[in-house]
Order: C-alpha cells, then structure tokens, then sequence
C-alpha cells in the first residue's frame, strides 16, 4: 500500500538544473530568499518571478508544480494577509468598520507579504524537485564542514540524514507488515474517535521500536566491520565539483539581485501614495 | 613480510560477561584449535546456540577471546593498534541484508568501506566497479536497496565487502532469510568468488545442502569442535550428527535408511548424481540376477 513512496519530492532527470553542484543551489536557494527581501517597490518583483518561472522552464518542472508546493501553506498565506490587510493603518482608507480600517498600503503590504511567501516556497521546492535527498545530504556536510573548526558534527548530522533516508522504505514496509499481523490478530484500527484510534496504533509502535533498535545495532556492527570510524580521514567516491554551470548560475543570481537594486533605487513618486 | 595467509585459533574460549560483575558469565566457546589457510572454502557447521556465530565474530576482532588467542595473517586480533587492518583483511556479512546496507544508492553503499578507509576516489570507483561485476549486480548501481530482493541485496552487502579487496570473507548463515532462489544466487556467488577469485570462504550455516559444497566442513557443538574434515568424511556420521541436532543432507539419510535396511551400497555418497548412478547400478544388477 505505502510501498511506492518518494523520499522528498525529487523529480529525476538531467537538465542544467538538475546538473548543477548541489553545493550551489543550496546557497543561491538561500541567496534568492535573501534577495526577495531586498524588493521594496512592486517593479521589483517581475524580475523575482521571471527568474523563478525561467528556472522552472530550463529544470523541464511543470509550473503547475508550483501550486502543488504551496497548497500545504496557503492557510498561512491566507491568515498573514487578512491580518495585514486589517491591522495596517495607512493614510488612504478605503473605509472603516469599527476599529478596522482598510487602506491601499494595507492591501499593498498584504500582496507583497503573499507573493514573498510564494515566491519563497516556491524557490525552495525547486530546489528539492531537482535535487536527490543523498546530493542534499553530502552539500550539507561539504558546507557545513568547515564548521567542524568549532567542534560542528557536520559528518555525523550528514550521516544522520543519509542513514535516515536509507531506513524510510524499510521501515514503512515494517510498518505495514506488523498493521497486517495486528489485523490479522483482530486489531481494529480504522474505527472509534482519535483517542481510540491513537490508542490502537500503540500495538504497532512498540514492535516497530523494538525492531529499529535491533536493526541499529546491527547496522552499527556492519558498519564497524567495513571500518568505520566517523568523519576522520574519510574521502568521497563521488566528489562535488563546480562547474562553468554554477559559475553561470551564480552570475545569473547576482545579476537578478543587481536589477532589484536598481529598481528600488529608480525613484518612483508615482507610487508615492502606496507606500 | 613473509606472513602466513591464514586465520589461526588457538585454545579459544569465550563468555559473555555475566550481568553484574564478578558473576560468571555464559560460557559459550570452550576452547578451539581451527587453522584456516589462504584460499579455502570451509563451512561452520552447527545448529542454534553451538557457538558457531560467537566463533565467527573473533575473526574479525568484533568480539576479543577471553583467553587463548584467534591470529590473522600474523596479527593478533587482540592488537587494538592494527584492528582496521584485520577487518579490511577479514571482511564481514551478516544474515539480515537489510541492516547492512548503509547508503541510499547501490553503488554508494558497496564505496562505504573504501571511503571509511580513506582510500583515492578514483581507485574507489574502480574498485567499486569491479566488486559489483564479481557479483554480477553492476546493472543496478544506481538503484536503491529497497527495490531489490533480498538475494539482490545480499548480494550487494557482499560486494560492499569484497571492494576492500579482503583476504577471507566470513558469512554468517547469509541465507537464513531469503527465499529459495536468493538462497542459491547467494550461494553461486560465493562459490564463484572461491572458485574465481580464490577469496577464502567461511560460511556459518546450518543448511547441510549447502555445507555440502565446500571443500571442507567444521561441526561445532557445545563450543568445542566436534568434527573437521572433507563433506564426505563428516556427512557419513549421520548417527553423531543426528546427536548433536543436525541434520544430514537428503541424498545421505536416503542411503544411510537404505543401508540400515541392509541394501548394498556405497557409504560416502554424497551428491544426488552419485546416488542415482548407485542406485542405477544396483537396480540393474538385481535385473539381470533374475
């Protein structure tokens, strides 16, 4: 039934995007978030989603997939905005019930806040719909490692994930095996109210637990006899390694966050009243 | 240096550490003398709770003798200074592939041991390369363990192993939980890496048809080996056998039922084409008495 899971939301394949050093979209993913707080005029956006949507284009990910991606905060989207809407006070009202007033700079703000959380999941997603968990994984260690300086357990966090990552399907798998055997004993699990449905999943999660706790340790011993030794003197098969394409993308980036600059920088007294 | 390849056990013994201290703990292995020369093919024969597992753990320094001593290619396995050198030397599979398996990718996982013992990228692809084609899953390198089956995956644990380039490999019953066909994958795979490759082979096992393929076979009992020879010297003592819990293989309890009943035939057969030649033989000659 849960056999068939994808671990994340990697979509496989083999566009620039997908080539790049997953070294280099974990910090233009943050370069980006930092630039969408650079814009403060609303020109300034266009270029925001004209890069995104290109970045989209060129990793062959169905814009659509944006929707998908922000479907799980749309309640939050939703709440920040009619609060901003509400609560701000601006100097055109549109007009007034009680102590709420709603103003044009309201709307303004709200429209912004909405379009950076967008904007914001929306980058992240495309980062994680083109990059595998284990590439994430080892660009974290790499990025991480020089923190290892003030005593950071960049490795064994890295270690951490990509062994959490490898024990998902077989836990899942478990977990389905020991509901079966449940059922099969005369477990019910699909009926009464929450509490009584959490209460009957506490004969799946004790010898699931057991299990875990056996299988770590037997990982830990084979770990052991293939000569592990944590971080220390440990070299990669696979090395990171830029390329003119992250060189390229990097340039891209800084040239996005240049146009935002120039744009809050163009004064606009046209818009003066908004904002 | 002039070291001997090989693993040698002397007067090993070995208990469990009792549950409090100065409380005598479970003794398991009651003093063991076994050399295991360079290039064999040596199954560990004995039922649950024998101590063939517990035995199988000294020779890659996972457990440490209480007293005596286990030697492997000249090193003591007791030297805490060379213990990486032992187990790149004697590599390790265990029974459940599942929990052996580290990475995420195939090919990742079979790279561990070499990434662990620091060894040049290049040379770890190469060698990642050639293990998994020894155990002819080089097709699914960049699959994920949980699509393969469990003879699949075992088989990947062993080629995890053999990239360290080990002198001997130790299996600990690596087939107790596959399915018929992952069991004989499993073991064509051994054979071949004996055969092949001259990796040394030690299989625990409690599966008589497939201790029967080795060259030679150790009966463990009650910590203390019981029996050390050829398959066929040891699977004719069907009586010490059964005594100790073990079976025999099938072709065996059919001539040993046969000659019990006092039918002629050849005490040491031992594979089913011996027996149905026997057989053959003593049919036709019944035949033509007639």
């Amino acid at each position: 039934m849960i056999r068939d899971i994808t671990i994340g939301q990697y979509f496989p394949g083999h566009s620039p995007v997908h080539r790049m050093d997953p070294r280099m979209k974990l910090i233009l993913t943050i370069f980006y978030i930092v630039v969408l707080f650079f814009v403060s005029n609303p020109f300034g956006f266009i270029p925001a989603v004209f890069f995104l949507v290109c970045c989209y284009r060129v990793a062959r990910i169905p814009v659509k997939m944006i929707a998908k991606s922000i479907k799980p905060i749309l309640p939050i989207i939703i709440f920040t905005g009619i609060l901003n809407l509400l609560f701000i006070t601006g100097e055109s009202v549109i007009f007034t019930f009680g102590p709420v007033h709603v103003s044009w700079q309201g709307i303004y703000t709200s429209v912004k806040m909405a379009l950076r959380l967008i904007l914001l999941i929306a980058g992240t997603s495309l980062m994680t719909y083109t990059t595998s968990p284990i590439a994430l994984t080892d660009a974290i260690e790499q990025l991480l490692s020089p923190l290892k300086v003030v005593h950071f357990p960049a490795h064994e966090l890295a270690m951490m994930m990509s062994i959490a990552l490898r024990f998902i399907p077989t836990l899942v798998e478990e977990t389905d095996k020991i509901m079966s055997a449940q059922k099969a004993r005369g477990a019910d699990m699909e009926s009464g109210g929450l509490i009584q449905r959490a209460k009957s999943l506490i004969p799946v999660m004790i010898p699931l637990f057991i299990s875990a706790f056996r299988r770590a340790e037997e990982l830990a011993l084979a770990m052991e006899c293939r000569c592990y030794h944590g971080g220390e003197g440990r070299t990669r098969m696979k090395q990171l390694r830029y390329t003119r394409l992250d060189f390229t993308a990097l340039g891209i980036s800084v040239l996005l966050l240049a146009v935002i600059i120039a744009l809050n920088l163009i004064p606009m007294p046209f818009l003066d009243w908004l904002i | 240096m002039g070291e001997e390849k090989e693993i040698r056990v002397s007067g090993l013994e070995f208990a469990y550490p009792g549950e409090e201290p100065g409380m005598p703990g479970h003794i398991v292995l009651k003093g063991l003398d076994l050399q295991i020369p360079r290039g064999q093919f040596v199954a560990v024969l004995g039922h649950n709770g024998s101590g063939k597992s517990t035995l199988a753990k000294h020779f890659n320094a996972i457990l440490l003798p209480t007293s005596g001593d286990v030697v492997v290619c000249g090193i003591n396995t007791k030297d805490e200074e060379r213990l990486f050198d032992i187990r790149q030397q004697v590599g390790m599979v265990f029974q459940n592939p599942d929990n052996q398996i580290v990475a995420t990718i195939v090919e990742e996982d079979v790279a561990f041991a070499l990434e662990n013992l620091g060894v040049e990228p290049s040379e770890i692809r190469r060698r990642v390369d050639e293990a998994l084609k020894e155990v002819d899953m080089y097709q699914y390198r960049e699959h994920a363990p949980h699509q393969l089956s469990g003879g699949q995956k075992q088989r990947v644990a062993i080629a995890g192993i053999l990239a360290m380039r080990p002198d001997f490999i130790v299996l600990d019953e690596p087939t107790a939980m596959l399915d018929p066909r992952g069991r004989s994958e499993v073991l064509r795979t051994i054979r071949e890496l004996n055969r092949d490759y001259h990796t040394t082979v030690v299989l625990i096992t409690h599966y008589m048809d497939e201790a029967v393929q080795a060259e030679r076979v150790v009966v463990v009992d009650g910590g203390k080996i019981l029996r050390d020879g050829t398959p066929r010297e040891v699977f004719t003592e069907v009586e010490l056998l059964k005594s100790v819990g073990l079976d025999v293989p099938q072709v065996t309890e059919l001539v040993y039922e046969l000659r019990q009943a006092g039918i002629e035939l050849p005490q040491d057969i031992l594979t089913e084409d011996e027996c149905y030649q026997a057989l053959k033989k003593l049919l036709s000659a019944s035949a033509n008495k007639r």
